[in-house]
C-alpha cells in the first residue's frame, strides 16, 4: 500500500512538474514579441535564416517559421492566424484569396529553370518545343535530337507557386499534362537525377551537377538574363501581412528588405535581390522597364 | 440509541470499496465520453468539409466517383471544375488488393510455421521480428521504397519506376506483419482436439493443417487479410513516396499513379480552407473514412459469421 502511494506522489509531482514547465514557456514566449510566417516552402530558407539572425540581433524577439505551401500561407494570413503569410505568387492569382486585404511586400526573386536528366544529351529547347514536351506532343526525346529516350514528366503538385510560374511563363500559360507529381524541388532533382529521360522544372538554386538545366531559345538560365527578363521564368517571393504590418512584424519585413539582407543573404541562398531587377512585373505579368536601372 | 445511530451510519456510508467503486466508472466513463467526442467530431467535421463540394460548389457526386481527370483548379469546357476522382480511388484499391494478395500467402505461411510446424522456433525468433517490423515507422519503409525498390523497378521494368507496383512491394512488407500476428492468433484459437482428433483419425500433420486447422480458423485468417488491406488503404507517406502522384488511371502496374491518400498529402499544403480545391480535397478525405468504415464492417461481420458456424 505504502509502495503505491509514493508512486502516486512521484506520478502527481510529475504532473505538477509538467504543468509548472508548461505555464513557465508560455510565460517567456509572451514576455517577448513573437510572429509566425507560414507558407511557401521556397521561400523558407530565406525568411528562417534572416529570422535567425534577427532574433540574435534582438534579444527578446521570436519568430517562428513553418512550411507548409503558398496556399497554407495565403488562407492562413487571409484568416490572421498568423502574423506573415510566405508565398511565391502574387495574392491575386491564388484562387479563394481576397488580394484587396492582403499587402504586398517583396523581399526576392527567384529564377526557375527546366531540368533534364543528363543522359537526354540537350541543352537548348525552343518555347514551342518544351510545350510540345509538357503537353504531351512529343513522347521520346529523338524527335527532339535527343537520344532515344522516353519523355518522363514530373510535375511539383498542384498549385505549388513554382509550378504555376513555369506554366505561366515557361509554357506561356499552356497547362501541363498530367503527370507525377512531387510535392518538394529536392525530390524533383533527386527524380530527375536518376530517371532516364525524366524532365522537370526547379528554381536556381536547386540546380547541381546531377541534372542539366536547359537554355530556352538560346538564352541560359542564369541571374544576369532574369534581371533584364530576357529569361522569362521568374517569380517575386512575397511577404504577406494582413493590413499595413505593426510592431515587430513591421521591423522583421522592414529588416528582410534591408540592404543588410539583400546584399547578403538572399544573393548566399540562390535568390536575386528585387532592387537588381532592371524590369518589373505586376500582378497580370506585364513587364515595365524600370527607370534608372543601369546595365 | 446512540450505538443505532452509528451503526446506521455506519451502513449507510459508502465503504472504501463503494467508493473506488464509484471513481473507476467514473473515471472509464469519462474516457470512453472523451474518445467517442473526439470521433464524433473527426466524422462531423470531416463529412461537413467533404460535403461542402457538392452542395456549395455544386459538384455532382456521379460526376466526382465516375470522372477521370483531376484537376480542382480548371473548369473544363462547360464551365465544370475537373473533380473526378475515379483515378485516385481504383489506384487506392489496386493497390489495397495486391498488396493483400501478395501478402496473404507469405503471411499465413509464416503463421503456419510459428504455430504449427515449430513453435519454439516460431516464437524464439519470428515473434521478435514480426513485432519488429509492425514498429518501424512508415516513412522509413518509403525511404527505403524510394532508394531501393524504385531504382530496381525501373532497372527491370523500364518507365521511371514509380508506380503501382512500387507501391505495392512497400505496403507488402508494411502490412505483412499486421496479418501474419493475427494470422497466429487466428490459428491459436483453434482448440487442440481438433488437431489431436485429425491426427488420432490417421491424418498427417500437413492434412492437419491444411483440411481442419485452416478451415476452422478461416474467419480469423479473413479478419486478419481484411485488417491488413485497411491498413494498405490508409497508408499514405510511404505511398506517397513511391507511386509517382499523376492522378491517371493506371495504365499498367509500372506508370505512376496516384491513391486517395497521396493525393491528399501532396495537395494539401497548397490549398486555401474553404476553396472548391480544398473541398475536394475534404472529399477525398470522406471517401478514406467511409471506406475504413466500410472494412470495420466487413471485419464485424466476418466475426459474426465466424461465432455462427
Amino acid at each position: 500500500m505504502s509502495k503505491k502511494r509514493w508512486w502516486q506522489a512521484i506520478g502527481a509531482v510529475l504532473v505538477l512538474a509538467l504543468g509548472i514547465f508548461a505555464y513557465q514557456t508560455r510565460q517567456v514566449s509572451h514576455a517577448g514579441e513573437s510572429i509566425t510566417a507560414v507558407g511557401s516552402t521556397a521561400l523558407q530558407p530565406l525568411v528562417e535564416a534572416a529570422g535567425e539572425q534577427y532574433t540574435g540581433e534582438h534579444l527578446g524577439t521570436f519568430i517562428n517559421v513553418q512550411g507548409g505551401g503558398t496556399g497554407t500561407g495565403l488562407s492562413q494570413i487571409q484568416e490572421g492566424a498568423v502574423q506573415i503569410g510566405n508565398s511565391d505568387l502574387f495574392a491575386g492569382e491564388q484562387k479563394g484569396i481576397r488580394a484587396t486585404e492582403l499587402v504586398d511586400h517583396r523581399v526576392a526573386v527567384v529564377g526557375i529553370t527546366p531540368i533534364i536528366n543528363r543522359k537526354i544529351g540537350l541543352k537548348n529547347l525552343t518555347t514551342q518545343q518544351l510545350i510540345q514536351v509538357f503537353t504531351g506532343q512529343v513522347t521520346n526525346w529523338r524527335e527532339l535530337g535527343g537520344d532515344n529516350l522516353p519523355v518522363v514528366l514530373i510535375n511539383r503538385a498542384q498549385g505549388s507557386g513554382t509550378r504555376a510560374t513555369f506554366e505561366q511563363f515557361g509554357l506561356t500559360n499552356h497547362r501541363s499534362k498530367t503527370a507525377q507529381e512531387q510535392d518538394s524541388s529536392g525530390m524533383v532533382r533527386q527524380i530527375v537525377a536518376t530517371t532516364p529521360g525524366a524532365i522537370s522544372y526547379v528554381a536556381f538554386s536547386y540546380v547541381n551537377a546531377t541534372v542539366q538545366s536547359l537554355s530556352l531559345n538560346g538564352v541560359a538560365p542564369t541571374e544576369d538574363n532574369v534581371k533584364t527578363n530576357r529569361w522569362r521564368i521568374w517569380s517575386y517571393e512575397h511577404l504577406y501581412t494582413k493590413g499595413q504590418p505593426r510592431g515587430l512584424t513591421r521591423r522583421f519585413i522592414q529588416y528582410v528588405q534591408s540592404p543588410a539582407i539583400q546584399k547578403t543573404l538572399v544573393r548566399q541562398l540562390g535568390y536575386l535581390s528585387p532592387d537588381q531587377m532592371k524590369v518589373e512585373r505586376d500582378v497580370h505579368g506585364n513587364v515595365t522597364r524600370l527607370e534608372g536601372g543601369n546595365s | 440509541m446512540k450505538t443505532t445511530q452509528q451503526l446506521e451510519r455506519q451502513l449507510k456510508r459508502h465503504s472504501k470499496a463503494a467508493k473506488l467503486e464509484i471513481w473507476g466508472k467514473v473515471v472509464s466513463f469519462s474516457a470512453l465520453l472523451l474518445i467517442v467526442a473526439v470521433v464524433v467530431g473527426i466524422i462531423g467535421f470531416v463529412a461537413s468539409k467533404g460535403i461542402a463540394t457538392f452542395t456549395s460548389n455544386h459538384v455532382s457526386l456521379w460526376d466526382f466517383l465516375t470522372e477521370k481527370k483531376w484537376n480542382p483548379g480548371i473548369t473544363d469546357a462547360n464551365g465544370k471544375p475537373e473533380v473526378g476522382a475515379l483515378p485516385m480511388i481504383v489506384g487506392s484499391f489496386l493497390i489495397t488488393i495486391l498488396s493483400a494478395v501478395v501478402a496473404t500467402p507469405f503471411a499465413i505461411g509464416t503463421a503456419v510455421f510459428m504455430n504449427e510446424i515449430s513453435p519454439n522456433k516460431g516464437a524464439k525468433i519470428l515473434q521478435p521480428v514480426t513485432e519488429l517490423l509492425v514498429g518501424i515507422p512508415s516513412v522509413v519503409y518509403g525511404f527505403i521504397g524510394l532508394s531501393v525498390v524504385v531504382p530496381a523497378t525501373r532497372a527491370i521494368f523500364g518507365g521511371s519506376g514509380f508506380g503501382i507496383l512500387s507501391g505495392t512491394c512497400v505496403l507488402f512488407v508494411m502490412i505483412l506483419p499486421t496479418v501474419t500476428s493475427m494470422s497466429v492468433d487466428a490459428l491459436r484459437s483453434v482448440p487442440r482436439y481438433y488437431r489431436e482428433a485429425s491426427l488420432a483419425l490417421g491424418a498427417t500433420q500437413w492434412q492437419t493443417i491444411y483440411k481442419v486447422v485452416l478451415r476452422a480458423a478461416t474467419p480469423g485468417l479473413m479478419t486478419a487479410v481484411v485488417f491488413g488491406m485497411a491498413r494498405a488503404f490508409g497508408e499514405a507517406l510511404a505511398v506517397q513516396m513511391v507511386i509517382g502522384n499523376a492522378a491517371l488511371m493506371p495504365g499498367s502496374l509500372v506508370d505512376p499513379a496516384a491513391t486517395l491518400t497521396s493525393v491528399l498529402t501532396t495537395g494539401i499544403g497548397n490549398t486555401v480552407m474553404g476553396s472548391l480545391q480544398n473541398n475536394a480535397l475534404w472529399s477525398l478525405a470522406l471517401v478514406l473514412l467511409l471506406m475504413s468504415l466500410v472494412f470495420n464492417l466487413i471485419i464485424r461481420l466476418i466475426g459474426r459469421k465466424g461465432r455462427l458456424q
